[in-house]
């Protein structure tokens, strides 16, 4: 069954390029269908693959296949080779898994979209590229996965491209993803040079080889890795793309910019343990404190964002933190688990929110929501689903994960534990509070009010906004808005990852080695460098309770501001959190200003000093020549037809002394 | 000691009977005569014959391709011909691994700019100066002998000159003269090299002089000190026609007011003569000289690499802003030639091959642009993409070409220049891979300028790509994706040739030098790594992890966890 490898990529290719083809004449929904089926096709393979590697013993459970050579020069040679090996599998399966649902969703999404053929054509390159980056076997063809991914990233975020600011968020994402690939390309030239190549297996070989190499190289590389993760999965200080993202169509957040691409970073950095092993102490720790930073700089920011769909992109940015923070504290298994229910959390929160947005004419501020559980039961009943699981609350997917996550942080450092666990609690308020704006209190969309598209950085307006929103809850629904359930294309997609968010536990569940599914599969591929649990089984325990008593004072911290109006809420929403700590604007101001200026700055140089000095050059000679004119005719063209000339009796003189 | 030379004539001689390199450079100049004796007033039929035999030499080059022995490094399809046997000028030329694909690429991108773009005026006088520049062109690239390639090098500014001037836009007739004479003070230093190289030559090693390059480069008798001034002067020449910073200033004139066909030759093929030069006339001709003074040409084009893109970003002119892109994309070149190791050269030259259609190809597509809608101020044009979806997808997939995404050609010779560059020179290509964060600056934000945005006044009337005009550019866009996915049949009739030339320079340089090369450690399969690693951890339980734990944990407790295994 494993040899249905190659299959995996083969169908969403084939989906790419029939949509290329023959896309526009498919047309609606024949487009989305075909391209559904196509991801579901990789899906179906990938599952096979999986039970054929399943069948295998512990140790043999990998799977090469090699289609061609691809760049070969001298000592240099990278290959179109796959690797189906427990870690690219756990990643297809739910890559194409959950892509499977949100074509399905994007279906009724982009209903009347007039380039709806177009947006399934790059979701399905969407699905190849990252496959390609998940299953390539060595770092280059990953990183023609990671660029392709960057690439459909682009085209999807400035989709609707008729608006500047989709367009500005596209390129955002694409340059300063292209800032993290300069880090990404270092790495492998390091790696070339210093183990001649860069396939995985023989990078690995040399790395653990007794000679090994110098810790400071296996360091320089995973420091320079990191600066490519961290601009892919939205790390601090390269984290600034991903709420513009939240500019592309909903599916698109919730499948590369939520539940895939942006968990990119921490597939590579786990691919790569054995390097992280081998490199000095402080690198692993400096990826794991600065995903503990990235993880509560964003929860703050998530807290008083009014935007639904800006809550959930903080909210992604700050739970990849956690993932990083497994990572870094060498705990790879709970940041794929945490990767894995975060993928079906997240995708169900977003698609949830999109089904929100879609029933409410595409108007995206929380502040004119509330009470739509009765409008909409099934999208509600699902993102409950969604936030009782992101929150931490047992027995849903997350309290798990993020259990373990917490568990790697307090085995590393005690102040790593208690901060990340801040951060929970803070995860636990933000998403209450969108589920209490959002689907609970008083409805305030009442009032006609101009469905402006309120952008999240406008809180200086809020403080109107709020009488308009007291007012408003006393009146009765106006035609302004219907709120509706979304049709079954997009409702049964909610359902099956609700599904999934609820039980996805089971995948990995503490209780005894048995039950660590996930921990037994991946094991071959950490080469024994995932970090063992050396807390006591009551340890365990305590830290599982102050998890989830955390996660309940979250939401009732939420509940007391939101739903009883106990605590002011202007408190909360600080400006400076909404503006996300002025740091987008900082950087923003920056590339605009002294930036940009430096820019205009070589440009006058180039036209003034170095043309100048051709110009003066030619200047001085035409001075010189002026004196000389009786002489010369001074035409250029005439001098060309001297040259012309002057060669042709050259040629003529040496082809007639040519002995023959 | 010029053994190889006779062994490649051996192989030539068996391989193929037909005069292939004379009825390169002759046939475009058979088409210039045939054109020149058809009647102005018949015009279409002059664009007719022009496509006819430069199609037809393109077509030659093809067969090259296709006949070309590529396990072998010296020189193929040699032709040689006594010349002006007194003085050692002869008629000698080859090609080998390095021009194959630049003579190929000379032999397609003519005919299909004939074909792309419209003169618009005087069609008998332009077919014909295009005609005579691609004979030029092949001319400089098969060249072996240092009297015939400068006849070429000198030969091919003419046409190209009448063709700025006459057919240009704007301030064509400023731009052609600022080329023309940038060019020509730069070549008048060669001719200096080229004449004191022979005769020094001659009476250093006592033998008859001779201008054949390959029998100075086996048996170079002139002292360093003049080699390396002889270097200078030939460099000095190259520098400018790549062109290398701060000399590059006569390039965005000449591009931006060139005519359509006029841009795409200069990128696709004349800038590739300087490079070309660098690596037959620099590295191959001067090793020593080539390595002495590579810090200074890996620094100029690093910053050319840089400079060119931080000055492309803030272009007002589409076209003048392709323009500075190669300067960046050139810059790439020059550094992975001076890295002087394999993987440096041979991205180069991968390099030269995919800038000459990938910026060919945009600039055709500006070209059409400009035909569309007569301005190039990007200020002027916006939303594009709405207008004409088609022509935006195109340009999408050269740009992201041009930027270097891996899966299409750009990447390829980037990649290679920067890990030849890595491995030599390690913080030259640490600077030089800003560049790749610059490129995506520039075009992105170019593309969002011109093809995003809300769409308004004439830009919403652009017409689409047209069928003809698809069928043009296809041949480009497939080059784009296969020797972006395949390049090895391309890299590998390089490699035999650029390991002789390194082998070359190693050797000129003597013993202080080595190739830069990686070390090279280990190598086996993902299989058997997983398995052997998971014996071993079946074997020593769970006290072998000496990887994982010596950062995280002194205890040894391993409880519960591998208890069930």
């Amino acid at each position: 069954m494993e040899h249905l490898l190659w299959v995996i990529p083969a169908f969403p290719l084939v989906g790419f390029l029939t949509l290329m083809v023959a896309g526009r004449r498919m047309g609606e929904p024949m487009a989305g269908w075909f391209a559904t089926s196509m991801v579901g096709g990789a899906f179906a393979a990938t599952a096979a693959v999986f039970f054929g590697l399943l069948g295998r013993d512990t140790g043999e459970r990998v799977y090469e296949f090699t289609l061609f050579e691809w760049l070969p020069s001298g000592e240099f040679s990278v290959s179109f080779g796959f690797l189906g090996d427990p870690l690219s599998i756990a990643m297809a399966l739910f890559i194409t898994g959950i892509s499977t649902l949100i074509h399905l969703y994007a279906i009724g999404y982009m209903h009347g979209d007039p380039n709806f053929s177009k947006f399934f054509l790059y979701l399905n390159m969407f699905v190849f590229s990252m496959l390609m980056l998940v299953m390539g076997d060595n770092m280059l063809l990953t990183f023609l996965g990671w660029e392709g991914v960057g690439a459909c990233s682009y085209f999807l975020i400035s989709f609707w491209f008729g608006d500047e600011a989709n367009a500005s968020a596209g390129k955002k994402a694409f340059v300063t993803n292209r800032v993290g690939d300069f880090g990404f390309m270092l790495a492998m030239f390091l790696v070339f040079f210093t183990v001649g190549s860069l396939n995985y297996s023989d990078m690995f070989l040399s790395v653990m080889s007794p000679d090994g190499i110098a810790e400071s190289t296996a360091t320089a590389i995973v420091v320079l890795l990191f600066v490519g993760a961290a601009g892919k999965s939205a790390q601090f200080p390269l984290y600034l793309w991903l709420p513009d993202a939240m500019a592309g169509p909903t599916p698109v957040s919730a499948l590369i910019h939520a539940a895939t691409m942006v968990t990119s970073g921490v597939y590579l950095l786990t691919r790569m343990n054995p390097v992280i092993a081998e490199s000095a102490n402080w690198a692993p720790d400096m990826i794991a404190w600065i995903g503990l930073f990235t993880a509560l700089f964003a929860a703050t920011i998530a807290v008083a964002q009014n935007d639904i769909k800006k809550v959930l992109a903080y909210s992604t940015v700050s739970q990849l933190g956690f993932m990083f923070v497994a990572v870094g504290s060498g705990l790879y298994v709970a940041a794929i688990f945490h990767m894995i229910t975060h993928a079906f959390f997240k995708a169900l929160l977003f698609l949830g929110a999109g089904s929100v947005i879609h029933g409410m004419d595409d108007d995206q501020d929380m502040r004119h929501y509330g009470a739509l559980s009765k409008a909409m039961p099934i999208t509600a009943a699902t993102f409950i689903v969604g936030w009782l699981a992101i929150s931490g609350v047992p027995p849903f997917s997350g309290f798990w994960s993020k259990d373990e996550v917490l568990l790697a942080a307090y085995e590393n450092n005690f102040v790593l534990w208690l901060l990340l666990l801040l951060a929970a609690i803070m995860t636990a308020f933000y998403m209450s509070r969108l589920v209490f704006m959002t689907f609970f209190g008083e409805a305030r969309w009442s009032d006609g009010h101009d469905a402006e598209a309120v952008d999240g950085e406008i809180a200086a307006a809020e403080d109107a906004d709020d009488d308009a929103t007291v007012e408003a809850a006393a009146e009765a629904p106006s035609r302004e808005y219907h709120p509706h359930e979304s049709p079954w294309q997009m409702w049964v997609p909610l359902v099956a990852l609700a599904g999934l968010a609820a039980v996805g536990g089971v995948l990995n569940l503490p209780f005894s080695h048995d039950t660590k599914l996930l921990e037994k599969w991946l094991e071959p591929i950490l080469f024994g460098n995932e970090v063992h649990i050396t807390a006591s089984t009551g340890t365990k325990w305590l830290l599982a309770i102050f998890a989830i008593v955390g996660g309940v004072v979250g939401i009732g911290l939420a509940a007391a501001a939101y739903l009883r109006k106990r605590i002011d809420t202007k408190a909360i929403e600080a400006p400076i959190l909404a503006q996300g700590w002025m740091y987008d604007k900082a950087v923003t101001d920056f590339m605009g200003g002294p930036g940009r200026r430096m820019f205009d700055a070589a440009t006058w140089f180039d036209a003034n000093i170095i043309d100048g000095a051709v110009k003066g050059t030619a200047r001085i000679t035409t001075t010189v020549g002026s004196r000389l004119r009786l002489a010369q005719t001074g035409l250029v063209r005439t001098y060309a037809l001297g040259v012309v000339v002057g060669t042709v009796i050259l040629v003529t003189y040496f082809v007639a002394r040519m002995s023959f | 000691m010029s053994g190889f030379i006779f062994a490649a004539e051996a192989a030539e001689a068996s391989a193929l009977s037909f005069p292939l390199i004379p009825a390169l450079i002759a046939l475009p100049l058979i088409g210039a005569l045939v054109v020149g004796l058809i009647p102005t007033a018949r015009d279409g039929i002059h664009q007719q014959l022009a496509v006819l035999f430069s199609g037809a030499a393109g077509a030659i080059s093809v067969w090259a391709l296709v006949e070309f022995d590529k396990t072998d490094a010296g020189f193929q399809f040699v032709s040689q011909q006594d010349w002006v046997a007194d003085l050692g000028i002869q008629w000698l030329a080859g090609i080998d691994g390095i021009t194959l694909f630049l003579v190929v690429l000379t032999g397609l991108l003519f005919p299909l700019t004939m074909v792309a773009v419209n003169p618009g005026h005087d069609h008998k006088p332009y077919f014909i100066w295009l005609l005579i520049l691609q004979s030029g062109c092949f001319g400089v690239f098969v060249a072996l002998d240092l009297f015939m390639f400068f006849v070429f090098f000198e030969i091919v500014l003419v046409p190209m000159y009448f063709l700025i001037g006459k057919w240009g836009h704007g301030n064509a007739k400023y731009a052609a003269n600022k080329f023309f004479l940038f060019t020509m003070a730069g070549s008048a230093l060669m001719l200096v090299s080229i004449v004191t190289l022979v005769s020094l030559q001659a009476r250093e090693s006592g033998n008859a002089a001779t201008f054949s390059v390959v029998d100075i480069a086996e048996n170079l008798a002139i002292g360093q000190g003049t080699a390396r001034w002889l270097f200078l002067g030939f460099a000095l020449a190259f520098a400018v026609k790549v062109p290398i910073f701060p000399l590059h200033t006569w390039l965005p004139d000449a591009h931006t007011e060139a005519p359509t066909a006029g841009s795409v030759i200069l990128a696709g093929v004349m800038l590739k003569l300087g490079t070309y030069g660098f690596l037959r006339f620099g590295l191959y001709l001067f090793p020593e000289a080539s390595n002495y003074f590579a810090p200074v040409f890996l620094t100029l084009g690093v910053i050319g690499i840089v400079y060119g893109a931080v000055v492309a970003t803030m272009q007002k002119d589409l076209k003048r802003l392709v323009a500075y892109s190669s300067v960046a994309h050139l810059g790439f070149i020059v550094l992975g030639t001076f890295s002087l190791n394999s993987q440096g050269i041979q991205g180069g030259l991968a390099q030269m091959i995919n800038h000459g259609i990938s910026t060919g190809a945009l600039f055709l597509l500006v070209g059409w642009l400009y035909e569309r809608r007569h301005t190039r101020q990007i200020a002027e044009l916006g939303g594009i993409q709405k207008a004409a979806p088609v022509f935006a997808g195109v340009f999408t997939l050269v740009m992201l070409s041009s930027i270097g995404l891996p899966g299409l050609n750009g990447f390829v010779g980037e990649f290679l220049v920067l890990l030849g560059a890595f491995t030599a020179h390690r913080w030259w290509a640490v600077v030089a891979t800003v560049g790749v964060i610059l490129a995506a600056l520039y075009l992105l934000w170019a593309y969002q300028r011109v093809f995003h945005g809300p769409t308004e006044g004439d830009n919403a009337d652009t017409p689409d790509l047209s069928v003809w005009e698809g069928v043009v550019i296809a041949p480009l866009l497939v080059g784009i994706v296969f020797l972006g996915l395949y390049p090895k049949p391309m890299l590998e009739r390089m490699e035999p040739a650029i390991d002789r030339l390194v082998e070359h320079v190693e050797a000129g340089v003597g013993g202080d030098f080595t190739e830069p090369v990686p070390t090279v450690g280990e190598s086996g399969t993902f299989s058997e790594l997983v398995e052997t690693t998971h014996a071993e951890h079946e074997e020593h339980g769970s006290h072998s992890d000496e990887h994982g734990d010596e950062d995280h944990s002194d205890e040894e407790d391993h409880g519960d966890e591998e208890g069930g295994e």
